[in-house]
């Protein structure tokens, strides 16, 4: 069974990065470009997802894949 | 007087910490390794510097997750003082010893100067040998020092003068809310800082001023 999750910055925390990216999409030409968010996936293959593999994964996001304090994240069960 | 430096792969500041815990001491630090399951008697530990395991996932995150820190976290519990510099700070937030996040440098820049502290608050065990306000200079060096924590928190932090120490004089170098420095947990005995105290501590350092915070974290004066 195959997770993905993916984390990103709470809204109203200051993402530098994504602003780095916004600025430099719009220096090559690219109209339209409100606003660049950056994060993070995760692919996570499981041999073992037990009988409830969303309460598995949310525990490792809570515990390691996340720093809940600025991040949020999501999780998406791929079967 | 018996401290404790914590090392683990990737720290690049332990030699210093270490150098600067016996000048000020006049003991030779012992030391702790990752995967140590119980730490030495001791009167102060002190997570380093530098870039454990590579900073991968987050700076810090997977040092925080490692047995020696267990047990950190345990002495942190019964009250041992714990200081933490720099990735140290990084790792003691990710370990929730402290409130919090540190983020990248506002100006997604690596910061390597001398900064303007301030003492915020001189009745912290590891500032209590400063005068209140009083400014010094002292190096930072740092890609993600930009510290944030939500409004509620931020305040609770104020609230109790968990701020020790703030960058002064317009040169906080990465954007820190309310040019914090330095931050106490709740029970008083936990600091992290971003800015190199242990490379304030010789007059070729351009400066001794760091020798305040070892000698106050090092005092038995309870």
């Amino acid at each position: 069974m195959k997770a993905r999750v993916i984390v990103t910055l709470k809204n109203g925390v200051l993402d530098p990065q994504g602003k780095a990216i916004e600025g430099a999409l719009s220096s090559m030409g690219h109209d339209g470009v409100e606003q660049v968010r950056q994060g993070k996936v995760f692919d996570i293959e499981l041999d073992d997802a037990g009988a409830d593999p969303e309460a598995k994964v949310k525990a490792m996001c809570e515990a390691l894949l996340a720093n809940t304090v600025i991040e949020t994240y999501s999780i998406e069960i791929q079967g | 007087m018996r401290a404790v430096v914590i090392l683990v792969p990737g720290l690049n500041r332990d030699r210093d910490m270490l150098a600067a815990l016996e000048l000020v001491s006049g003991h030779a630090p012992q030391t702790a390794w990752a995967t140590d399951t119980s730490l030495p008697d001791c009167d102060l530990i002190v997570v380093p510097g530098g870039f454990s395991y590579g900073d991968y996932l987050r700076c810090g995150a997977i040092a925080a997750r490692l047995p020696v820190m267990r047990e950190v976290a345990a002495a942190a519990a019964r009250g041992v003082p714990v200081l933490g510099v720099c990735n140290g700070f990084q790792i003691l937030i990710e370990a929730g010893l402290l409130p919090g996040a540190l983020m990248r440098n506002a100006s997604l820049r690596f910061v390597c100067r001398q900064v303007q502290l301030q003492v915020t608050n001189a009745d912290t065990r590891f500032t209590r040998q400063y005068e209140l306000g009083q400014v010094i200079s002292c190096p930072v060096a740092h890609h993600d020092g930009n510290y944030f924590a939500e409004a509620d928190e931020l305040a609770a932090l104020n609230d109790r003068g968990g701020v020790a120490f703030r960058y002064a004089n317009g040169t906080n170098p990465n954007g820190s809310v309310e040019d914090i420095a330095a931050i106490t947990n709740v029970m008083g005995n936990v600091m992290g800082m971003m800015p190199h105290p242990e490379n304030l501590v010789e007059p070729l350092h351009g400066g001794t001023d760091g020798r305040l915070l070892f000698e106050s974290a090092l005092s038995q004066v309870a």
